[in-house]
């Protein structure tokens, strides 16, 4: 497996970058509202809660929780083969904040809503990929 | 809300066509188009010269291959219509937003006979390769880079509602108990009703051990709670109700609609997955109408996934939230003669992907008594037809003239 499997890549624009590019540096960031402390996502020019304008790029833990998930069978994609696990995840710094990804590094069969994960970043052609493995074991028991 | 402010009750259903309906019947999208409208037309009594209204769902599209193929200006031409009013688009409150769209035009008193429409030629479109009406992005190489709410899916390969409904499934699942054996009801109960619907594409018998059996398509969705993309046009004309006279037989009723969108637009930051956007639309329908859900004699719900339609059954009030389940269970109440007759045609899990419109047509037969051999033996006086599922929903309650 060393070839990596076939993935449609997000554009990078200036009001993306910071999401798309972040896991060079290991971090999963958003845009925080400077005045109220909201998290926005998707990226916004405005904070959806106390309309100010003073938006900072901010690198949120990296811990979530499953949120949802499914088990994907369907072959859509050339080299991307199921079954695989999309999830969406909800992170801890706020109710809601939440991210549509994959749980990588289990089976499929061991995915439970609630279950604790952790962000791990992958590298296609220069695009960070978020995704989220299960923490580890120690964590998960706290 | 006083009677006089509820604006639908101005505008009824004067009759409705449905062309050729089936699998890779290679017709051009506007010939579809024109045989069902041209029933629609008759079906109401009018001709074409009266008609000074046109809505339709999406409008023209190119991509996904066969979601449409034909908007207003091609319907316009073919029938040198002369308009009054004229909406087609996709940024709506679900397919039958473009009915909406119709009421108010006429309630308004901007057209008088609205001529509604919506094609697909999906199962052509699709020819022998993958699923015409999901987007992936992928696999013709290239540089493609995906925008908007795509590029937060596409990438983890989730490019189709069967993983977004899916992850909605899974929720329920988790939160309420629910299992794919109650689930499944929704498949059987509509596989069995399509057996009397002559144009449905399955009508060969399914049992639970077929539904069990079948392949995963997204957990916890098996292929027989995905829809079939179908080729097919379906019309309505939506007319003021003081120009009832003009038609043929008394018009269906628009007792009340649900348009509300009151959670974010988006179909993984939507605040309950497990509602999704209809529970707003079904509670703006209660808000505008005196009856309630236990007046309602047969259900028209849609089923581009089966979880939808489950979720709309909670979301109108035929059982709770999260009850959806155990109200399945077994089958009885949604058959021709429980307590909610559903998706009496067979819905578009078995009678094609008609996409949302194929509901609305169901509904209306089923009022006017005209419903064929799938015609319910206790003749109905209020429906409710609903489409959309995710951050998209309409649902409206219709009723028989009297």
């Amino acid at each position: 497996m060393s070839e990596k499997p076939f993935r449609v890549l997000p554009a990078i624009v200036p009001e993306t970058e910071h999401f798309w590019l972040g896991g060079a540096e290991g971090e999963l960031r958003f845009l925080r509202c400077d005045d109220c402390g909201w998290w926005l996502h998707p990226p916004a020019p405005i904070c959806p809660q106390c309309l100010s304008r003073s938006l900072s790029v901010t690198a949120a833990s990296g811990d979530a929780v499953v949120h949802t998930f499914t088990v994907n069978w369907q072959p859509w994609y050339p080299n991307l083969d199921p079954p695989y696990v999309i999830a969406i995840v909800e992170l801890p710094e706020q109710e809601g904040l939440r991210l549509t990804t994959n749980i990588v590094g289990c089976e499929p069969d061991d995915v439970r809503i609630g279950m604790p994960v952790r962000v791990t970043f992958e590298d296609y052609d220069g695009v960070w990929l978020p995704f989220f493995e299960p923490a580890e074991p120690a964590k998960a028991a706290s | 809300m006083k009677a006089a402010e509820i604006g639908e009750r101005k505008a009824v259903v004067a009759g409705v066509g449905q062309s050729q309906v089936g699998r890779r019947i290679y017709r051009e999208a506007l010939d579809l188009t024109l045989e069902a409208s041209l029933e629609a037309i008759e079906d109401a009594g009018l001709t074409r010269e009266d008609i000074d209204g046109l809505a339709t769902y999406p409008g023209n599209m190119g991509i996904p291959p066969g979601f449409s193929g034909v908007g207003i200006t091609e319907v316009h031409d073919a029938l040198r219509l002369n308009l009054n009013w004229f909406a087609g688009g996709l940024e709506l409150p679900g397919q039958l937003g473009a009915v909406a769209n119709a009421v108010a035009a006429v309630a308004t008193g901007l057209a008088n006979h609205v001529l509604c429409f919506r094609t697909v030629w999906e199962a052509s479109a699709q020819g022998d390769k993958g699923r015409a009406s999901v987007t992936t992005g992928g696999g013709g190489g290239g540089g493609y880079r995906a925008t908007g709410f795509q590029q937060w899916t596409l990438p983890y390969g989730a490019p189709s509602a069967a993983n977004w409904i899916g992850m909605m499934a899974q929720r329920h699942f988790h939160e309420f108990g629910t299992t794919r054996e109650q689930l499944g009801q929704i498949a059987i109960t509509e596989r069995r009703n399509a057996a009397k619907n002559p144009k449905a594409i399955y009508t060969e018998p399914m049992s639970m051990d077929d539904y069990m059996n079948v392949r995963m398509v997204s957990t916890p969705l098996c292929l027989y709670d995905c829809d079939v993309p179908a080729d097919g046009s379906t019309a309505f004309i939506i007319s003021r109700a003081d120009r009832a006279g003009d038609l043929r037989r008394p018009p269906v009723r628009i007792e009340a609609l649900g348009t509300a969108l009151r959670g974010r637009p988006s179909w993984d930051q939507f605040d309950d997955l497990t509602t999704m956007a209809l529970r707003d639309a079904a509670a703006m329908l209660w808000e505008r109408t005196d009856l309630k859900p236990a007046d309602v004699d047969v259900a028209e719900l849609y089923d581009g996934f089966s979880f939808i339609t489950l979720a709309w059954l909670e979301a109108l009030g035929f059982c709770k939230h999260g009850e959806g389940g155990p109200f399945l269970e077994g089958g009885s109440r949604i058959a021709p003669d429980g307590e909610i007759p559903l998706n009496t045609h067979g819905g578009q899990l078995s009678a094609g992907r008609l996409h949302g419109f194929g509901f609305f047509h169901e509904a209306c037969l089923q009022l006017w008594g005209e419903a064929g051999e799938r015609q319910l033996a206790k003749q109905p006086e209020v429906a409710v037809a609903g489409a959309g599922g995710g951050p998209l929903a309409g649902v409206f309650l219709l009723t028989r003239s009297r």
